[in-house]
């Protein structure tokens, strides 16, 4: 068992969670009726098994011996956008009245997206 | 001296992280690309500076790198839980929940965060915010008891946060 052996080990396990973690949020996507559940899957097991696959490729870079950590910046990014781009999807299903509509805020008028400006509120 | 400093360097953690983002990105360590990094680092957050209005008055740095950890801990644990989930709940038993999480929390960067961390832990979305900032609405994938949720969130991430940014 040479440590190349041992990495390339390594290597497959991680694609295998992170392509499992992937197809599970495929299932997720096609499964769920509602668009707000449907979010749910794709955001989050996409994270986990998209970082996996990186680190396959991290591990495997420095196998081979050309280390390469381009990866560990596109995981950084990944979790950095990912909750924008979620919260935006959140925000346009409330705005069409795709979902339920949310209960109203305790301490403030109404959720930011749905408030109306003054100008265009009907006297 | 430390009103230069601060003059040349508004954001010294940001010029840090442009530096080392750089690093990344050249994939390699050389004294040149040091250099480099740091003449974006002071570069980037000089000329952006007028989006960058208030910065908060603190920062700790150390509680921050424990609730990063935290977090990845949570993000791994709750990925597995939603796995469960989409494998094993049939869609008519999912019991989703909007529940609303009062904010304690004035600054819009700790705001962020919270935001930001809700959306990549256990089966929660943060989808808006009110309009005067006051409470975050968040939709749960699949609960009984959406107020153990809710106390969840704040005493695990919205506290931790309060430290940080006091």
């Amino acid at each position: 068992m040479t440590p190349q052996i041992i990495g390339t080990y390594f290597v497959c396990l991680f694609l295998i969670i992170g392509s499992g973690f992937v197809l599970v949020g495929a299932i997720g996507l096609l499964k769920f009726n509602d668009p707000m559940t449907r979010l749910h899957a794709p955001t989050k097991v996409g994270t986990v098994g998209i970082g996996m696959l990186l680190l396959a490729s991290v591990v495997h870079s420095f196998d081979i011996g050309e280390p390469s950590t381009h990866e560990l910046l596109i995981m950084a990014f990944l979790f950095v956008t990912a909750p924008i781009s979620a919260n935006f999807i959140g925000k346009v299903n409330i705005h069409r009245r795709a979902c339920d509509t949310p209960p109203d805020p305790p301490l403030d008028d109404t959720w930011s997206t749905l408030s109306v400006p003054e100008s265009d509120r009907d006297g | 001296m430390t009103r230069a400093f601060y003059w040349l360097i508004p954001h010294p953690l940001l010029t840090l992280i442009l530096a080392i983002v750089w690093m990344f990105l050249q994939n390699e360590l050389s004294a040149g690309m040091i250099v480099f990094g740091f003449i974006l680092g002071i570069i980037i957050p000089w000329g952006t500076s007028v989006w960058w209005p208030d910065t908060p008055k603190s920062f700790r740095l150390r509680k921050m790198i424990r609730y990063s950890f935290v977090v990845i801990w949570d993000i791994i644990v709750a990925n597995i839980e939603v796995a469960w989930i989409v494998l094993t709940v049939p869609t008519s038993k999912l019991k989703p929940a909007w529940i609303i999480v009062p904010l304690r929390l004035k600054e819009p960067e700790a705001i962020t965060l919270l935001a930001g961390t809700i959306t990549l832990t256990p089966g929660t979305v943060s989808a808006d915010l009110s309009d005067q900032g006051h409470s975050l609405l968040v939709h749960v994938l699949h609960t009984h008891d959406a107020d153990a949720v809710r106390e969840d969130i704040i005493t695990r991430y919205e506290a931790r946060l309060l430290e940080i940014f006091s």
